[in-house]
């Protein structure tokens, strides 16, 4: 990342006096250019101490990885400790536990919830009536704008015990019913309440995608004798790729960061042997068990694999001959 | 343009002339699936909506859809005055919210709009955009909005998400479409930057600055993990930290009665109306929102 934003400014400044050769004759200095633009910086300013303040004050705070850090003696007061914090975090049980369930979630989301957007859009796009295509369009997309402790409470009250599916089934004679405290199939739920509530949105750039296919490749498919199926093979699908490539990007970036709100919201239904991911593990062990240093070690950690991870995965993605996002 | 004006079909409607309709069979399972789909989206939001309007005696029986109606949920609710709280508080994080960050996010973009004009804005434009991939994480986070002694006030709900990067980007991808010619013309007639911004700019992207407003009065109404990570006082709690106490953590909502003598409404009602209270703003909002989906402005700005 750094590398190539370095590289970035600098071709456009190169670029930048070319179309204007009175500017090579003479150039102005920089402190010409900035005393004439001096009006953008009031704007700049106040937005760029905003992101260094609430960004990248922040991250210094992670010093407290390395250190046996207590609220009450500060950074300055809190005792060195080096990579303690660390070796603490791999013989700590309940952080394996984590990192088993947030890799076993963001597997099934990579697998399960990836794709639905994708075919959704697909199924969509082959609606003849506009007019339905946008209704469905409207409903699909509304759960994305509800909280996650709506979503979850609407799930409770709809698939928890006594909510509407156990009075279904109690009339069948199944009793007891409780899809939302059943700790062995929570994963797959998770999964689910982030289809229902992500999929409709997720569409939207893959519509994108999608009208800007020219029509004339379709006609001429249709003419050689291509088949619907045919078409959606050969012509939709690969004009998805490079968008498809940019998500996949950021979500392997992202892929230690499962559904924080929702897995915390959950937690008390399943116990934590089920829902404990690793924010999660932060939340509790640092802001409400005390314990500042691990906890922010393990956040840490989880910051730079993801980070690595997204490197990575740009560095494949371009190197297999698509479009990286760097 | 030239395929256009030669081709004088319907573009992207689906029925060209090339195109056979499908067969029955292909129409009938599509048509099924989608059914389906709408259906599990919508029914569970309904069916919240009309049981918290249920008559008590449907709810306790739990029907599929109650057929006899009450308001006791609400009234009950709203004698209890802490979900009142909750709403109240929400609805001042969401409009001094939204009014702040609009100022705060449209004069960034302003300012950065010019990037090759403006020595160093690229290079903050950059580190601007870094930060929609890192995040510092939760703790760091608490220990700045403690050290600048924001806990337990409205405002760490407010500052610390005042500019998104994202939404930031949309707006100066609209802002570098304005047309440059009428900017000059306001600038050689003597109108200053402030006034070429607040009489110029900020009337002609009205569009823009609609959804992106809309979108952070979403963001603000929907605050959970900040406000149980930095407010303690549950009469600060927003509605969402209200709801998750009421009807996930199954904690009595104190005083919501109809009337002192009357036995309160079954508790799923008052959870279902809770739910419903917290969602309306958003059902209000969203058919306004939903009309700029597919305008381009945010497609847009994804690509670019």
């Amino acid at each position: 990342m750094s590398v190539k934003t370095a590289a970035n400014p600098g071709t456009r400044t190169e670029r930048a006096p070319g179309p204007n050769p009175s500017m090579k004759r003479r150039k102005p200095s920089l402190g010409q250019r900035i005393w004439r633009e001096r009006w953008s910086y009031t704007f700049i300013v106040p937005g760029a101490l905003f992101f260094l303040v609430f960004a990248y004050v922040p991250m210094l705070g992670n010093v407290v990885a390395f250190q046996q850090y207590s609220p009450f003696r500060g950074i300055e007061g809190s005792p060195w400790v080096g990579f303690a914090n660390f070796n603490a975090i791999w013989a700590d049980p309940e952080v394996l536990t984590a990192l088993r369930n947030t890799l076993i979630i963001a597997v099934l989301q990579l697998v399960l919830a990836f794709p639905a957007p994708i075919a959704l859009a697909l199924l969509l796009n082959s609606l003849i009536s506009d007019r339905i295509k946008r209704m469905v369009q409207t409903v699909v997309y509304l759960p994305y704008f509800l909280s996650w402790v709506i979503v979850i409470s609407v799930w409770q009250q709809v698939l928890g015990g006594g909510g509407l599916v156990a009075g279904l089934l109690d009339g069948f004679g199944v009793s007891g019913f409780d899809a939302m405290s059943n700790a062995d199939t929570f994963k797959l739920l998770v999964v689910a309440q982030g289809i229902w509530k992500d999929c409709g949105w997720g569409t939207i750039i893959f519509f994108a995608a999608i009208a800007g296919i020219p029509n004339d490749r379709y006609e001429a498919a249709a003419i050689d004798g291509a088949t619907p199926w045919q078409r959606t093979w050969h012509i939709t699908l690969p004009a998805l790729v490079p968008v498809a490539t940019l998500l996949l990007i950021l979500n392997i970036g992202s892929i230690l960061t499962v559904g924080f709100e929702q897995l915390l919201l959950q937690q008390p239904m399943v116990g934590a042997d089920a829902a404990q991911v690793i924010d999660t593990f932060v939340y509790f062990r640092g802001v409400l068990g005390g314990q500042w240093g691990i906890a922010t070690a393990a956040g840490l950690l989880k910051g730079v694999i993801g980070t690595i991870l997204v490197l990575s995965a740009n560095r494949v993605a371009k190197r297999l001959g698509g479009e990286g996002i760097f | 343009m030239a395929t256009a004006a030669a081709l004088p079909i319907r573009r992207k409607q689906g029925t060209a002339p090339w195109m056979k309709p499908p067969s029955v069979w292909v129409r009938g399972i599509k048509a099924l699936v989608i059914a389906l789909i709408v259906i599990t989206m919508i029914y569970p939001l309904v069916y919240v909506i009309a049981m918290s309007f249920a008559a008590p005696s449907q709810a306790r029986a739990g029907v599929i859809f109650p057929t006899e109606f009450s308001l006791d949920a609400y009234r009950a609710i709203f004698n209890g005055g802490t979900v009142t709280q909750g709403l109240t508080n929400s609805l001042f994080i969401t409009v001094v919210g939204t009014i702040l960050s609009l100022a705060a996010t449209s004069m960034l973009a302003w300012g950065l709009a010019r990037t090759r004009q403006v020595p160093g804005a690229k290079a903050v434009l950059v580190l601007i955009l870094a930060t929609m991939f890192f995040s510092a994480g939760i703790i760091p986070n608490f220990m700045l909005i403690k050290y600048l002694g924001l806990l337990d006030s409205t405002w760490s709900l407010i500052i610390p998400g005042l500019i998104s990067a994202f939404n930031m980007i949309v707006i100066r991808n609209f802002f570098q479409g304005l047309p440059e010619e009428l900017i000059e013309a306001a600038r050689i007639d003597g109108a200053g930057e402030w006034r070429i911004f607040l009489q110029i700019v900020l009337p002609l992207s009205k569009p823009v600055l609609a959804v992106m407003g809309l979108f952070y009065a979403v963001g603000y109404w929907n605050t959970y993990f900040n406000a149980l990570l930095y407010i303690n006082d549950s009469e600060k709690w927003p509605i969402q930290v209200v709801l998750q106490q009421y009807v996930l953590a199954g904690v009595q909502i104190p005083g919501a009665m109809v009337s002192p003598d009357a036995p309160p409404p079954p508790g799923i009602t008052l959870q279902m109306a809770v739910i419903v209270l917290a969602t309306v703003p958003i059902l209000v909002v969203y058919p306004f929102l939903q009309r700029y989906f597919t305008s381009g402005v945010l497609t847009g700005a994804i690509k670019g």
